[in-house]
């Protein structure tokens, strides 16, 4: 991996420390091409890895990169599945037969409602796998070496327990997309053992790793621990904890822990990103960090 | 250790059972729900006892306290019911369909000694516990006036029926949004206890309201306005706001931010004259396991928390919710006077 990704959260109206930025952003991000010049930044600035959410947006903007092949040549995707809000606002308008009616790729649709849902109820596994088929869709074409499921439903499968569905995300990602599996979470310490119960050694992890311990559940020092131990492969995001440490402190933090094999940030200004990549290099200059 | 149960594993319910399922002072003994979609899942993927018939599940399991979080209609019967049988009872908002049945249920639950919480999660997001501690501190002088908007993108066209389009149901932007406001008002101020206005619209739902305008008043006499849209698709998921007005200060506070005026010098440690910005990565006390925002699991901690003794059963009882539900009431009877 990249050792910086850049980060889409600023495109979407997403922010964790203020809606009323995120929305200040979401009217800055309302057409596409703004969000591929803002991209563009970040490859200038050496960023060459993308990692964002299967929203419907970003159909358009993979069509946009497509177009221009040459351009993107060393360009990379680290896609995140699914949009979860795309899903929950479907179960609520259409209801959880509905939403699959709707989600679910045509052809094998007919089959399956032919069957009844009794086949729907009978292979979760396959259903998971249609579904992330269809996210994944829209990236035909790009390069997509890590493929990441996403907080809100890694989460919800290592607090119910679901090992198997873990296990299975895994392999279908390695099999069908020949791509690394990675699991986003806020809760890094308790799923590395979880997906070590199920077999899974040095997964990819992204979660919160920030000076201040925002969003680190069971504490700064679990996740520290868990660094130390090598037993995963770790990216650090929210790094600066939506900007209440100075990007100085909350930089030097990240750079100067042990296995974090990539930094994720957004921003939607050059100075912004000039001044985080120059800061990231100027740190891992000091703490003598080897690319792999 | 408690021995928990969970009724209904839909949008909510299956975030509880996540959040109870990594707990470590918790033991799930089982889950309950009708559809054959979810105990197919269940059943298959996870290790938890999976029923169709709650009461079974009940009388088998004797759980220490069970999650209630079906659609609304459901709460009179099956809490009575786990009431009677001496169990502790988490249920979700809003509270009951209609007054008289949440105050049977409170009755119930206070003859019997039991504890009980409703699921108004705002009552645990940082930047609104904060809100509450400066304003009961008194440093925003006399309270004078209040306003709340809550806006999301619930129902932003015409759409196939659901339990959220029937008012029978517990559906409508009033009971399912605007419970939340009128709740954290009730919280943060003081209960609510005179509508001298209230106006119900429906722009895309056929039997439900979409958005509700209300003047209100609380017991002490402090006036304001609510503002509750579910149908506004500039707002990417339920966003509630509260801006309270006082003769030394002002204060507005979402579930993200927290920004205060102060009139005078030194009016509460930590914030100074003029105005002052927290956020909620400053204010969110920490969770051992994080779920869609830390209130979610803070609001399970507490519920657990009071079970073994730790902690008082003071927020989001029954009691607080059934005065929520009043409101509900009230403005639904104002509206329907003036027809």
């Amino acid at each position: 991996m990249n050792r910086i990704l850049f980060g889409d959260n600023q495109f979407f109206g997403v922010n964790h420390v203020s809606d009323e930025k995120a929305r200040q952003q979401s009217m800055r991000f309302k057409e596409d091409i703004s969000i591929l010049q803002t991209i563009d930044v970040a490859i200038e600035e050496g960023c060459n890895t993308f990692m964002c959410t299967t929203h419907d947006r970003m159909l358009n903007i993979a069509n946009l990169i497509r177009n221009d092949a040459e351009k993107y040549d060393k360009f990379q995707i680290y896609p995140c599945l699914p949009y979860a809000h795309k899903y929950a606002n479907a179960v609520t308008e259409l209801g959880i037969m509905g939403t699959i009616k709707h989600y679910v790729p045509g052809n094998f649709i007919g089959s399956l409602f032919k069957g009844g849902y009794a086949m729907v109820s009978k292979d979760h596994v396959k259903m998971m796998e249609l579904m992330i088929d269809a996210e994944l869709k829209m990236f035909k074409g790009i390069s997509t070496p890590v493929i990441f499921l996403q907080n809100v439903i890694t989460d919800l499968l290592l607090g119910l327990g679901m090992k198997d569905l873990l296990k299975a995300f895994d392999q279908y990602i390695r099999r069908k997309y020949n791509a690394e599996p990675g699991y986003i979470t806020m809760n890094m310490p308790k799923l590395v053992d979880m997906l070590a119960s199920q077999g899974i050694y040095h997964p990819i992890v992204s979660s919160s790793i920030n000076y201040e311990g925002f969003r680190m559940s069971g504490g700064i020092s679990m996740y520290e621990q868990a660094l130390k131990s090598g037993r995963v492969r770790a990216i650090a995001m929210q790094v600066f904890s939506g900007g209440a440490t100075s990007a100085e402190k909350a930089l030097e933090y990240v750079c100067s822990l042990p296995n974090v094999e990539s930094i994720l940030f957004g921003a939607s200004s050059k100075e912004n990103i000039h001044q985080t990549v120059t800061l990231i290099n100027h740190y891992d200059k000091k703490y003598h960090y080897k690319t792999a | 250790m408690k021995k928990i149960g969970l009724i209904g594993a839909g949008k909510m319910g299956i975030s509880h059972l996540a959040i109870l399922g990594a707990h470590p002072d918790v033991e799930v003994i089982g889950v309950a729900d009708t559809s054959t979609i979810v105990t197919d899942v269940l059943k298959r993927h996870t290790s938890f006892d999976v029923y169709s018939d709650y009461l079974e599940m009940i009388n088998v399991k004797k759980p220490d306290a069970v999650f209630v979080s079906v659609p609304t209609k459901y709460h009179e019967p099956i809490v009575q019911k786990l009431l009677d049988r001496n169990i502790n009872v988490f249920v979700e908002k809003p509270f009951s369909l209609n007054a008289d049945n949440g105050q049977k249920l409170m009755d119930s639950s206070r003859q019997k000694n039991l504890y009980n919480q409703v699921g108004y999660h705002n009552k645990f997001i940082g930047t609104f516990m904060e809100a509450k501690r400066i304003i009961d501190s008194g440093s925003l002088g006399k309270l004078q006036l209040f306003s709340g908007n809550m806006n999301g993108p619930v129902v932003t066209k015409t759409k196939e029926h659901t339990w959220r389009s029937k008012p029978e149901e517990g559906g409508g932007c009033l009971m399912d949004y605007a419970a939340h406001l009128i709740d954290l008002i009730n919280y943060l101020i003081a209960p609510i206890t005179a509508v001298h206005g209230a106006d119900l619209m429906s722009f895309y739902s056929a039997s439900v309201e979409d958005a509700v305008s209300c003047l209100l008043e609380t017991k002490n006499g402090i006036h304001g306005t609510i503002n509750v849209n579910w149908s506004d698709e500039t707002f990417r998921k339920m966003t509630t706001s509260i801006t309270i007005l006082g003769s030394k200060g002002k204060l507005t506070v979402d579930a993200t931010e927290l920004k205060v005026y102060f009139k005078e010098a030194q009016p509460i440690v930590g914030y100074a004259k003029g105005w002052n910005v927290r956020h909620i990565n400053a204010l969110s006390p920490h969770v051992d396991f994080y779920l869609r925002g830390e209130e979610y699991s803070l609001q399970i901690d507490h519920f657990i928390n009071v079970l073994e003794g730790k902690a008082p059963n003071t927020i989001n009882t029954f009691e607080s919710a059934l005065q929520t539900d009043k409101v509900i009431q009230q403005i639904k009877n104002h509206k329907i006077n003036q027809l």
